[in-house]
């Protein structure tokens, strides 16, 4: 059949017409992680090893903590949302250095542990709402004799590797001229390590994980908490981004936890009440700011 | 995959304002130079001792030498580095090791990497040097003893100008190696060429710019190692054997 560049022509828009007309039912149709999910019958969990008490491994090295509870609940609302009567969960942990490559790359479908949602991140990924909002201090020895963040001036001071507390501390030291050597360790784990063995006077973080290192070290009562907040920080899930569909029920089974009280009741859980490994709790009261994240639940970034 | 790529991220200045992404990378780059450079110093030296005393008649020698590579070369380089960085400071008697502590810690962690890296390379070169040694023929020890040189005298003269040139090929591998093991240094937080491009991605959430400029410059230190080393190769060649004029 010899076709005329004319009839090709009208095939094209013939083959375009059809595929504006049917644009509403491709629209229903399931698209990125959902369809993902649906096709393979699994979902790929994102979670750290140490973040005491969101995402970390209890004595039996299982997954455990509070941002741990909230992405089951998450993932309860995908197998509803999607009418699947079984999911297949695969765990993989990850760090703050390669938690984004790894989303990025398809590794991971979410990641719910501590990771702070701000303007660059979201260049790269899109975050859920606000699961947490944090508060960055100093952990230090009750006899050190440091009180606040002028005092570490001409100090030893450890913080985590690629965490936001380590830019504003590297950033006071410029601006503040305060010559302090900053040591940056690969999690908050080793960071501890290097303030107990003395290798740093304090240890600047998120104020919950700080007490979090608290509740495992050998004698509790060692340490303290000190220092004026350096920032408010909102711990998001990091989900793929441009997701829309996904991002949706994501965002709604976590509104729906924190304005049905659930959150809360998960959060004295891990917060208010004895956790593991060691039994100790951190008696970490809700602040205001995330009072008014559960009545109220909303995906804005501090910075 | 949904990425934005952005080139021009190495000449933005830093979070913290105190020079551009581009100078975090040099610096990560001299460090790693320093780091290998002195580690392979002392990894020569101290592996060609080791390599001779593996060969010497003197049991306690060798088996001292011996001991040495198997502890050195047998252990991970990422737990002897723990073992240096974490537990050494803790077995030191309490004031020296306080004292360590609190010195600058950028000299603490290199000090520690160096000293790790150089010892197990040691362990790998004092194998070079002991398989140059025993690839000579017996007749060449016997010579150089018959006629009238003493047994150190033996080495330094007849046996090692003859074992080193042979074993410069596995050499320069060792040396490639030491590069690209500092990047192990990373973990204890020294802020060498790996950690650095690790930074620029907690920093700027740009991963695959800031890998493909780590992997570029690791490949870049390694190419004028390896055209350096074949020079020296050509120029120690020995005539008459494999290569040589």
């Amino acid at each position: 059949m010899r076709v005329t560049a004319n009839s090709k022509r009208w095939v094209l828009a013939a083959t375009l017409a059809t595929a504006l007309l049917s644009a509403p039912t491709m629209a229903a149709e399931l698209t990125g992680t959902l369809k993902k999910i649906k096709e393979t019958g699994l979902i790929t969990l994102g979670h750290r090893e140490s973040s005491i008490p969101f995402s970390y491994y209890d004595d039996k090295q299982q997954v455990i903590g509070y941002s741990q509870d909230l992405m089951l609940k998450v993932v309860e609302a995908i197998k509803a949302d999607l009418k699947m009567a079984t999911i297949d969960i695969k765990l993989l942990p990850v760090t703050p250095s390669n938690r984004i490559t790894l989303l990025q790359n398809g590794s991971l479908d979410i990641e719910c542990g501590s990771t702070t949602n701000n303007t660059e991140r979201q260049k790269q990924v899109s975050f859920s709402t606000t699961i947490f909002i944090i508060e960055t201090r100093l952990l230090t020895r009750t006899n050190s004799g440091i009180k606040d963040f002028p005092d570490l001036a001409g100090k030893n001071v450890v913080t985590t590797a690629g965490t936001t507390s380590e830019r504003l501390l590297r950033k006071m030291n410029e601006d503040k001229k305060m010559s302090m050597s900053i040591i940056s360790a690969k999690d908050h784990g080793e960071a501890f390590l290097t303030l107990e063995t003395g290798r740093a006077v304090a240890f600047m973080m998120d104020d919950a994980l700080l007490f979090g290192e608290m509740a495992k070290a050998r004698r509790a009562s060692d340490w303290v908490v000190v220092g004026t907040p350096q920032s408010f920080e909102a711990y998001g899930c990091m989900l793929p981004k441009d997701d829309p569909a996904f991002k949706k029920v994501v965002d709604g089974a976590l509104s729906k936890a924190m304005t049905s009280g659930e959150a809360e009741r998960i959060y004295a859980k891990w917060f208010l009440q004895p956790i593991p490994p060691k039994g100790l709790n951190l008696n970490f009261p809700l602040s205001d700011a995330m009072k008014a994240l559960y009545k109220s639940p909303n995906d804005k970034a501090y910075d | 995959m949904a990425y934005n790529w952005n080139w021009d991220v190495f000449l933005q200045p830093t979070a913290t304002g105190d020079d551009t992404y581009l100078g975090w990378m040099f610096y990560g780059l001299k460090m790693t130079i320093a780091l290998s450079l002195s580690a392979w110093v002392i990894a020569l030296a101290l592996g060609a001792v080791v390599g001779v005393l593996r060969t010497v008649p003197n049991k306690w020698l060798s088996g001292f030498a011996a001991a040495y590579v198997e502890v050195f070369r047998n252990i991970p380089l990422l737990v002897q580095l723990f073992l240096w960085y974490f537990v050494m400071p803790e077995l030191l008697p309490v004031d020296w090791g306080n004292a360590l502590k609190q010195t600058n810690p950028v000299l603490q962690q290199f000090l520690a990497s160096m000293l790790c890296l150089a010892l197990f390379t040691s362990a790998r070169v004092a194998e070079q040097v002991r398989s140059g040694i025993n690839s000579l023929p017996p007749g060449q020890k016997n010579a150089g003893l018959a006629m009238g040189f003493t047994l150190p005298q033996t080495y330094r003269f007849v046996l090692l100008p003859m074992a080193v040139r042979l074993i410069i090929p596995p050499l320069t591998s060792e040396f490639l190696n030491i590069f690209k093991n500092s990047a192990v240094c990373s973990t204890i937080g020294l802020l060498e060429l790996a950690a650095q491009g690790r930074q620029l991605v907690d920093y700027t959430a740009q991963p695959y710019e800031s890998f493909i400029a780590v992997t570029l410059a690791y490949l870049l230190i390694n190419v004028v190692v390896m055209f350096g080393m074949r020079w020296v190769e050509a120029h120690v060649r020995v005539p008459g054997y494999i290569g040589g004029k």
